[in-house]
């Protein structure tokens, strides 16, 4: 087996084109998809628990009346709202993927935005196991919460910046279903200043009434520039996010191990199909388990060749990103475990398709036809589609080892907390039922 | 016709009622001879006689449904009939590679042996895809011998080479049976058949009709003055393929 490894590098050492495309394409496309994950389907499911009592949904501010339902109807323009009526359902439909994440309205929203003064908090719940679905969460809830909190900040200031008017200039207010007609500090100050000029030098109310005038006359400057200063009170609403499992990953960390991943998948299968096809292709796959190399070795040998490859290829891409993205350094052996899972998986997978497509074009088609869609439903965020097709595309993730390798690799990069054995068991079954299916077609390779 | 042959105390290989199907069709159907050392045997036949299978069989590549082969101490070199070594490695490398993986003792010695042999020493160096069909095919064939087998067995050494290529061919194989080494191989090229072997099998829809020399076969039809292809044909017919 030995001298089969040393005669197939010696084949990829005069073979540099084929080689630098193995090596550089799967790096190109991986950054690319690693670094372009920011975007999610547009109407996502989010459960909402509305907690405000119908009859509390408008509020009195200054002296007008805000229906609350018309701000908060802003937040679902771009999700799919599901309805739930307790916490434990918002939680429940978060945890089993029915929805990507959960809105809790508060009972005393509404209550807190009358006062004008506090800003009103609002829960979001998430489920944080990917950092895609944590972004997507973010960028929708933030992007609609934004949009809400413009327009009642708009109301707002358009109440406060009338009140004030009210104040300077006087007009008609109504209190408790009572028209009041106030005076207006401009007008108190003129009828004030008249007053005065009517006094007599030394009459003893003209002191008081001159401090009164003065305070006016300061109101009614100070009170001109108020309205500007009212009009930066931007968000009534904030919001409160809770992760119902794992760890908060950074994105860029993230995109760091599915770009990994991903150049790892081409490298390896792309070299494993590759180079087990290329036997068959030069006729030597006949010569050589005559007797000399059992079938299984062959498989051994291939497998060895294209995780070690591709292993060595993606650890130092891995260290080269690291000069880049905050990687915690630390946790290095755990990279080391999770890439060599992950390859020995793929290149059992690569030798499978191998096996099956018998020509070195048909293998490196089927590899390239298998792996990108592979790849993609492997980051397909629950919640984000119809739960039918997610557990369809659940079973077909867990059929490859694309999913458990970025798992592997995000636990090893990321420490999500979910731990690591299980995504490495996995690929461990996967790469003995691979294994097991190219053993079984090399049966009609030669 | 004889469907098996006892072995002879001499005998280098002896191959006794050897059937295999593929499927429900039978390629080749209760087969039996025995070759000396050093002779030259020519499988001919028409296409899908069997003759593939035949050598397969031989070779130990597919394992026959019946029979048996009696093979001799030194085993049986195979060489396919598409030279089954690798493009990108020189003729030394494929040499090389194939004699470790033969675990045979002397890999330098071997090595030289076999270029030399083959006449290949002044190419050594050459990736394998830069030399001429003929060459790779000598290439070829020095790999099937690379472990000193008693018997080699070719599977249409030369259906792809140009008249003086198949003539430098012939001259190796014919050094090969000259220090003892038996050869069988397979060919459509029944003229070629009767210039180099010592005797040829006939195989027919999978069944051996005829074993003897060339002479024999021309004698068996009667016509002296018949060439050997056109006697090959007629012996067919006669035979009812």
């Amino acid at each position: 087996m030995r001298w089969l490894l040393l005669k197939d590098l010696q084949i990829l050492r005069r073979s540099p084109l084929l080689v630098g495309l193995l090596i550089v394409y799967p790096v190109v496309i991986s950054l690319l998809i690693g670094f372009a994950l920011s975007r999610g389907p547009d109407k996502p499911k989010v459960a909402l628990l509305n907690l405000v009592p119908a009859e509390s949904n408008s509020f009195e501010l200054g002296n007008q009346r805000i229906d609350a339902s018309r701000y908060a109807e802003r937040l679902f323009d771009s999700v799919d709202p599901v309805r739930v009526t307790t916490r434990a359902q918002a939680l429940e439909a978060v945890k089993s993927g029915e929805a990507l994440a959960a809105l809790i309205v508060p009972a005393d929203i509404t209550e807190k935005l009358s006062t004008g003064l506090e800003s009103a908090e609002v829960e979001v719940i998430y489920n944080n196991e990917d950092p895609v679905k944590g972004r997507l969460v973010d960028q929708i809830i933030n992007s609609r919460l934004a949009d809400a909190n413009a327009a009642l900040a708009d109301k707002f200031r358009e109440i406060a910046v009338q009140d004030i008017g009210l104040l300077l200039d006087g007009g008609e207010f109504n209190l408790f279903g009572r028209e009041l007609n106030i005076l207006g500090l401009k007008k108190t100050k003129t009828i004030l200043d008249a007053t005065l000029a009517s006094l007599p030098p030394n009459a003893s109310q003209r002191a008081p009434l001159r401090r009164v005038a003065d305070f006016a006359g300061l109101a009614v400057a100070n009170l001109n520039l108020a309205t500007d200063v009212v009009g930066t009170v931007s968000q009534p609403v904030r919001v409160k996010r809770t992760a119902i499992q794992g760890k908060r990953t950074p994105l860029s960390a993230y995109a760091v191990a599915i770009s990994v991943t991903v150049s790892l998948m081409f490298l390896t299968v792309l070299l494993a199909s590759g180079m087990l096809a290329l036997e068959r292709e030069e006729n030597a796959f006949a010569r050589l388990v005559r007797g000399l190399v059992s079938r299984g070795a062959l498989l051994g040998e291939k497998i060895g060749l294209a995780a070690g490859c591709a292993f060595a290829v993606s650890l130092a891409m891995l260290c080269g990103l690291g000069l880049f993205v905050d990687l915690e350094w630390g946790r290095f052996p755990l990279w080391v475990a999770a890439l060599a899972a992950g390859a020995i998986a793929f290149a059992a997978m690569g030798v499978a398709i191998g096996a099956l497509a018998r020509e070195v074009r048909a293998a490196s088609l089927l590899a390239f036809l298998l792996s990108l869609p592979i790849a993609f439903l492997a980051i397909v965020p629950n919640g984000s589609v119809s739960d039918g097709l997610y557990d369809v595309i659940r079973v077909i993730s867990a059929l490859f080892p694309f999913k458990p390798t970025l798992q592997a690799m995000d636990q090893a990069l990321n420490d999500t907390g979910r731990g690591f054995g299980a995504p490495l068991g996995h690929l461990l079954a996967l790469a003995v039922a691979f294994g097991a299916l190219a053993r079984l077609a090399l049966r009609r390779f030669g | 016709m004889p469907r098996a042959e006892t072995a002879s105390p001499a005998a280098a290989l002896t191959a006794r009622g050897l059937t295999k199907h593929y499927g429900e069709r039978a390629a080749v159907r209760d087969v039996g001879f025995a070759v000396a050392p050093g002779e030259l045997v020519a499988v001919i036949g028409p296409n899908g006689a069997g003759k593939t299978t035949l050598l397969s069989v031989l070779g130990g590549i597919l394992a026959p449904d019946a029979g048996s082969v009696e093979l001799p101490p030194g085993g049986v070199g195979w060489v396919p009939q598409q030279p089954a070594v690798y493009g990108k490695l020189s003729v030394e490398e494929n040499l090389r590679l194939f004699a470790r993986l033969e675990k045979v003792p002397d890999v330098d010695a071997v090595v030289a042996r076999m270029l030399d042999q083959a006449d290949l020493a002044d190419r050594a160096g050459d990736e394998l895809g830069t030399l001429s069909g003929g060459n790779r095919q000598r290439v070829n064939i020095a790999v099937g011998l690379l472990a000193d087998p008693a018997v080699l067995l070719l599977d249409e050494p030369s259906s792809s080479l140009d008249p003086r290529q198949r003539e430098r061919l012939w001259e190796f194989i014919g050094a090969l049976t000259g220090r003892g080494t038996s050869v069988i191989y397979s060919t459509h090229n029944v003229v070629e058949a009767e210039r180099s072997a010592d005797r040829v099998l006939v195989l027919a829809d999978g069944e051996l009709i005829f074993t003897g020399t060339p002479r024999s076969l021309e004698a068996e039809v009667g016509a002296s003055d018949l060439d050997f292809e056109a006697a090959f044909v007629r012996f067919l017919h006669e035979q009812g393929h």
